[in-house]
């Protein structure tokens, strides 16, 4: 299937990214402005996809047991509980909503 | 120093088996999304960036492209060359170490190196969390999508809800301030409004366009990078006090990290 040459050119890319940052003289890269840049983009896109996620099925927005896992997993975040448990605290409240019949 | 003396080396494989674990929540994951076993496992292996592969099988989730899921990643992987840059400053590896140290410069690998006091230490660290990682992350992986096409229907257990969890997990901890909390709250109304407009997973991109811009326009009030999300996303709760404001290790300011 295609999606492997995706998978494989994301980590060619991901390396080269990588490696870039060793190879290339440290003053090239050296501008505040670029590692600001790196540091905004990687919020926003994690916004964006836990956005996508809980509330996208398509082009439509919608509002479905996966706003309960958003919800779930913000309050175990608040009480600093471990990746793992923010996740499964995700699943349980996802699955748990369409036991009770929420889409 | 032997190795099992180093304190660096102990908070590295302590910091390797937390990370390494989780890697069970992508491989089940990136199952449920539609990609195979191997495809699972090559993104562990070979592209080995937390972020950067939930972001791949999130873009492919919601149907996205492959070209789509592939440009999120690669933007979400766009910090790992500034930690290159200072790990390379820090720890100076030549010749083929160079390379290997490359693979293994992820969010963890380089809060462990940087958080040390001297460069025998740093590199300690450095060496351990990026090695132990990639060993147990690849193991868990593997584990995961065993499990994940075990489960059958996806959505019945919960496991979309999974996935909103891990994204808003990763995020959480690199929102410390009031810039990168606007940042997120401008780039998730950007996607809402997104959506209905273009394909699955352009969205994503959208935003981050936008994201790129602010950090563009609006710098950091210092220049500093407590408050612009270059912090690594490290485990936030248990090792923060040891990496970040000395340790063991008797270290004073973190070394390495660029203004």
């Amino acid at each position: 299937m295609n999606l492997w040459i995706w998978v494989l050119l994301a980590a060619a890319i991901a390396y080269l990214t990588k490696l870039l940052g060793y190879l290339v003289p440290a003053k090239v890269l050296a501008n505040p402005r670029m590692s600001h840049v790196a540091g905004t983009l990687t919020i926003g896109l994690l916004a964006s996809l836990t956005v996508v996620n809980a509330a996208a099925s398509g082009t439509a927005v919608v509002l479905d047991a996966r706003i309960g896992a958003l919800v779930a997993a913000a309050i175990a975040l608040w009480f600093k509980a471990p990746f793992l448990v923010v996740v499964l605290a995700g699943a349980a409240a996802a699955a748990g909503l369409r036991l009770l019949g929420w889409p | 120093m032997r190795l099992r003396d180093s304190p660096a080396a102990k908070i590295g494989a302590s910091i390797a088996i937390a990370t390494g674990l989780y890697g069970v929540s992508f491989g089940a994951l990136s199952v449920a999304s539609g990609m195979d076993f191997w495809q699972t496992m090559a993104l562990s292996l070979l592209l080995f960036s937390g972020g950067s592969q939930f972001a791949f099988i999130g873009v492919i989730a919601g149907g996205g492209s492959g070209v789509a899921a592939m440009s999120a990643s690669a933007l979400l992987g766009i910090r790992n060359g500034v930690y290159g840059m200072q790990l390379n400053a820090l720890l100076r590896p030549t010749g083929w170490r160079r390379f290997a140290a490359a693979h293994v410069t992820i969010d963890e690998s380089t809060a462990t190196a940087t958080g040390q006091g001297d460069t025998a230490e740093a590199k300690r660290g450095f060496w351990v969390a990026g090695l132990g990682i990639f060993v147990f992350w690849n193991i868990m992986t593997a584990v995961g999508a065993f499990i994940g096409d075990a489960m059958g229907d996806p959505k019945q257990w919960g496991l979309d809800g999974a996935a909103v969890a891990a994204f808003l997990a990763l995020l959480w901890p690199r929102i410390k301030g009031f810039q990168p909390a606007a940042i997120a709250v401008v780039c998730a109304v950007v996607t809402l409004l997104a959506v209905p407009l273009v394909p699955p997973g352009i969205p994503i991109l959208v935003a981050a366009v936008a994201a790129a811009l602010i950090g563009w326009f609006r710098p950091a009030p210092d220049q500093g990078h407590d408050n612009d999300g270059m912090e690594p996303d490290l485990d936030p709760y248990q090792h923060d006090a040891v990496t970040r404001h000395g340790g063991p290790a008797g270290s004073g300011e973190p070394r390495g990290r660029q203004a």
